[in-house]
């Protein structure tokens, strides 16, 4: 077990960021710790890190205990979402930074950055100051940087947050194939449910200090712990008191026992996926998920009435 | 497209008279003024001109005073990096009374300055020091007017500093020390260079401050200006003219070299 | 650890340096008694002094105003070839020695001087007399306001100015209604600054003024001439009114920041 995270908590003044958390991560893992704003997220990750202390509870790197080790100690690497770059150095300074520390020999730093800059595809810029790149390259340097060190643990607080959407898709294909050349155990704290279901073994998925689940992308899909693990991945539809996947819905023509009457509000054809709003007769409204052929041999139409309920 | 009356280019906008009473004010109250030192410092030949700059009271005076003020402004430039430092990162009780003190060498005239430090460091001293008539007094009042150059221009920068440089130097296994060495440092260095500079343009022509705590020996305590008041009061106008001059260009070149690094210091902006 | 050594260390500097110096003159201004301070800050120099100090900074500090806000629209709006020689210029003053100002003013306007011959056939003195102190005080007191108004004036720009003169506002218009509420809090901080230092002002004055105690002396000039007659209650007594009125620049200057804020 690379990571283990007991029990911890931190409040800032009043307000609590963590609430008891426990979690594991596997060695060689790429792990989401998912979440909206506020969930305590990115609190996590930093006191992983030994970037803050937790109140109560404790972290184990690698089977021996971290907390209260200064995070120069921990063996972690951190990469930021504005991506800390050190504005007075050149790319290779950045990247050699953590090495010339260690007042490594010239000729190993020499091989490492160079090894290293291949990898991140920034060979022909080492001399450049991070003024000079784009923000996806600053991102691939501080990544580089991070990994000079060759750290246990490689931490990345949404690396992508400050990239525009192009970017973002790159990097995070390109992330993914480094974690498959590396191996190193990465944990990357996001809020967006699309890029945790991409890239992760596993997603922690929190909310206001609390782990909701932990899992998989299916079994968060699939077998949603609570309502907020529904809603926050994936589509959901009011159906009474219940939450259910639009997709998950029977719509018929005729009645089937317990179905409940409604009427087609809007249709929308979206190429190979419809949707369309339903009212029940009470008024409620509800919007539904089903391919282009069930709506043709439906013949769902705005106005047509139709028996709605949850299949299985 | 319709021909319509186009507003005049920004250039030609505002108050029309600006640029003729700003050039007039300026010729009048400085440069006419300034003109005159010169001219009357070379107007009994280049000859007079350099007896009265290589005269041995006056050498000594100047170089008193340049060396002096270069090395006030190295105390304060720690002194002052130091203050900004606790300012910006650190938080107690009276910390924005602190922040406001730091600015009373500004506002407070500097002969109740020299008077201040006489008090505390002078012959009647409730602590029993002593230094009045001394070179050290001479430093203890220059320490006291240049104080805030250096915790004014560093503060701005460290306020803006990104904290997560530090953090990531941390992570990559830095010490305190390193991480201040490495990173702090070379991101603060223009702007205390720039405030020991400025700094060191008051120094040299500091007056108030020092003419009653230094006691103003010739050769031994008396600085440029003081000897500057001197030659004036004692007629020798080509004397004190020559000598007004040196400062004028020593305070000119550091004017220019405080934009030059301002230029630098901004370089790596994004 | 190092927090605390690096707070002592920074706080005992200021203590030793500024602090406990100033604190000191407060308290020997009043050693002898609330009299005795009293008596020294009414005499006819005193008082003379005092009206002299107010009297050149209520010249001084209004000139400066007027001129600081033309010389900030120079040189940010009209971008002439110069004006980066203009700002230079008027930073010259915070650089200069105010004993190398006064000779200035002397060689220019003292009786031998370029102009003062003239000016003395007039009648008109100005060196050992109020205009040249006048002078002599603008001249310090000079850059503050500009300094205040430039970066303001580059950070609203011009379009407001260009929307006003687009409906019809003529210059002067224009320049009241909309540039000067913008640039109102530079314009309030930039005359604090130059009244400071008008008030404060020693050297130059004391080249040009002659210091005919009762006739040409300001108040710093009076505490000089106080503490040379060995009369060390009255000089720390008007010291105590100047560093009052220094405090009470430092607190303007502080509510205002906080004004501006809200």
């Amino acid at each position: 077990m690379a990571i283990e995270v007991r029990d911890v908590t931190k409040r800032f003044g009043d307000f609590t960021a963590l609430d008891g958390v426990s979690v594991d991560v596997e060695s060689g893992s790429l792990t989401a710790l998912l979440g909206p704003s506020g969930s305590g997220k990115s609190t996590l990750l930093r006191v992983i890190a030994g970037l803050e202390e937790p109140d109560a509870g404790a972290v184990y790197i690698s089977g021996e205990e971290a907390t209260g080790v200064s995070p120069q100690k921990r063996g972690v690497g951190f990469v930021f979402q504005h991506y800390a770059a050190f504005k007075h150095m050149t790319v290779w300074d950045n990247v050699a930074f953590g090495l010339a520390i260690r007042k490594r020999p010239r000729t190993e730093i020499h091989g490492r950055v160079t090894k290293l800059l291949d990898l991140v595809q920034l060979n022909g810029l080492s001399k450049r100051y991070p003024s000079q790149l784009s923000g996806g390259q600053r991102q691939r340097m501080a990544l580089a940087r991070a990994l000079a060190v060759e750290p246990k643990v490689l931490l990345l607080d949404e690396p992508f947050g400050a990239l525009d959407a192009r970017v973002r898709k790159e990097l995070r294909a390109w992330l993914r194939r480094l974690h498959e050349e590396v191996h190193v155990t990465t944990i990357f704290v996001t809020h967006d449910q699309e890029e945790a279901m991409e890239l992760s073994d596993q997603i922690v998925l929190m909310n206001q200090g609390r782990v909701e689940q932990i899992g998989g992308a299916r079994d968060l899909y699939d077998r949603p712990a609570n309502e907020f693990v529904m809603s926050f991945i994936g589509p959901v539809s009011e159906f009474g008191e219940e939450l259910v996947r639009p997709h998950d819905f029977e719509v018929r023509r005729e009645p089937n026992g317990s179905a409940s009457p409604a009427t087609v509000e809007r249709v929308v054809h979206l190429g190979f996926e419809v949707r369309a709003d339903l009212a029940l007769d009470d008024g409620r409204a509800v919007w539904v998920q089903m391919t282009r052929d069930e709506a043709e041999a439906l013949e769902l139409e705005q106005g047509a009435s139709v028996f709605l309920g949850p299949r299985g | 497209m319709s021909s319509v009356a186009v507003p005049a280019p920004a250039r030609r906008r505002g108050v029309p008279l600006s640029l003729g009473v700003t050039t007039g004010y300026l010729s009048i109250i400085v440069l006419i003024p300034l003109a005159a030192v010169v001219l009357r410092s070379t107007e009994d030949g280049l000859g007079a001109f350099w007896a009265a700059i290589t005269d041995p009271q006056a050498v000594a005076a100047l170089r008193l005073t340049f060396l002096v003020s270069l090395g006030v402004v190295a105390i304060n430039a720690v002194a002052g990096t130091v203050i900004a430092w606790v300012l910006v990162r650190d938080s107690f009780r009276g910390k924005s009374l602190v922040n406001a003190i730091i600015d009373l060498p500004f506002a407070l005239p500097t002969i109740v300055a020299g008077l201040t430090l006489l008090a505390l460091y002078g012959p009647r001293s409730p602590i029993g020091v002593n230094v009045a008539y001394t070179v050290t007094a001479l430093v203890l009042a220059l320490l006291f007017v240049t104080l805030p150059f250096v915790v004014r221009t560093v503060q701005p920068v460290l306020l803006e500093l990104d904290r997560e440089m530090e953090e990531a130097a941390q992570s990559l296994g830095a010490t305190s020390l390193q991480t201040f060495s490495r990173v702090v440092f070379p991101n603060l260095f223009p702007a205390i260079l720039s405030g020991t500079a400025l700094g060191f343009a008051r120094a040299i022509g500091e007056f108030g401050a020092v003419v009653l705590i230094s006691g103003n020996q010739p050769f031994k305590t008396e600085v440029a200006s003081v000897y500057i008041f001197g030659q004036i009061e004692s007629d020798n106008v080509t004397g004190a003219a020559a000598v007004s001059v040196v400062l004028l260009v020593v305070s000119l070149a550091v004017l220019l070299a405080i934009g030059g690094v301002r230029r630098w210091a901004t370089r790596h902006d994004a | 650890m190092t927090r605390y050594v690096l707070r002592f260390v920074a706080l005992g500097y200021l203590a030793a340096l500024l602090i406990v110096p100033v604190g000191l003159v407060v308290q020997r201004a009043f050693a002898d008694g609330l009299d005795a301070f009293w008596a020294a800050i009414t005499t006819p120099e005193a008082l003379h002094a005092l009206y002299l100090t107010i009297l050149i900074a209520l010249i001084a500090v209004p000139a400066n105003t007027v001129f600081g806000i033309l010389c900030a629209l120079a040189i940010v709006r009209r971008r002439f070839r110069g004006h980066g020689l203009v700002n230079s210029v008027v930073d010259l003053p915070l650089a200069l020695s105010p004993v190398v100002v006064g000779l200035a003013l002397v060689l220019v306007y003292g009786r031998k001087g370029w102009w003062g011959g003239w000016l003395d056939e007039q009648g008109i003195q100005v060196i050992f007399a109020l205009p040249g102190m006048v002078l002599a005080t603008i001249f310090v007191s000079l850059p503050f306001v500009v300094r205040e108004v430039v970066p303001v004036l580059r950070e609203i720009g011009d379009e407001q100015e260009e929307a006003a003169s687009t409906l019809g506002a003529s210059p002067w218009q224009t320049f009241w209604r909309v540039t000067l509420p913008a640039i109102r809090w530079g314009v309030a901080y930039g005359v604090v600054l130059t009244t400071a230092r008008a008030l404060g002002e020693f050297g130059a004055v004391s080249v040009v003024s002659g210091r005919i105690a009762g006739r040409t002396e300001t108040m710093t000039l009076h505490v000089e001439e106080r503490f040379q007659s060995f009369d060390l209650t009255a000089a720390y007594a008007s010291s105590v009114v100047l560093a009052v009125l220094a405090v009470t620049t430092l607190l303007a200057m502080t509510l205002l920041r906080r004004e501006e804020a809200n």
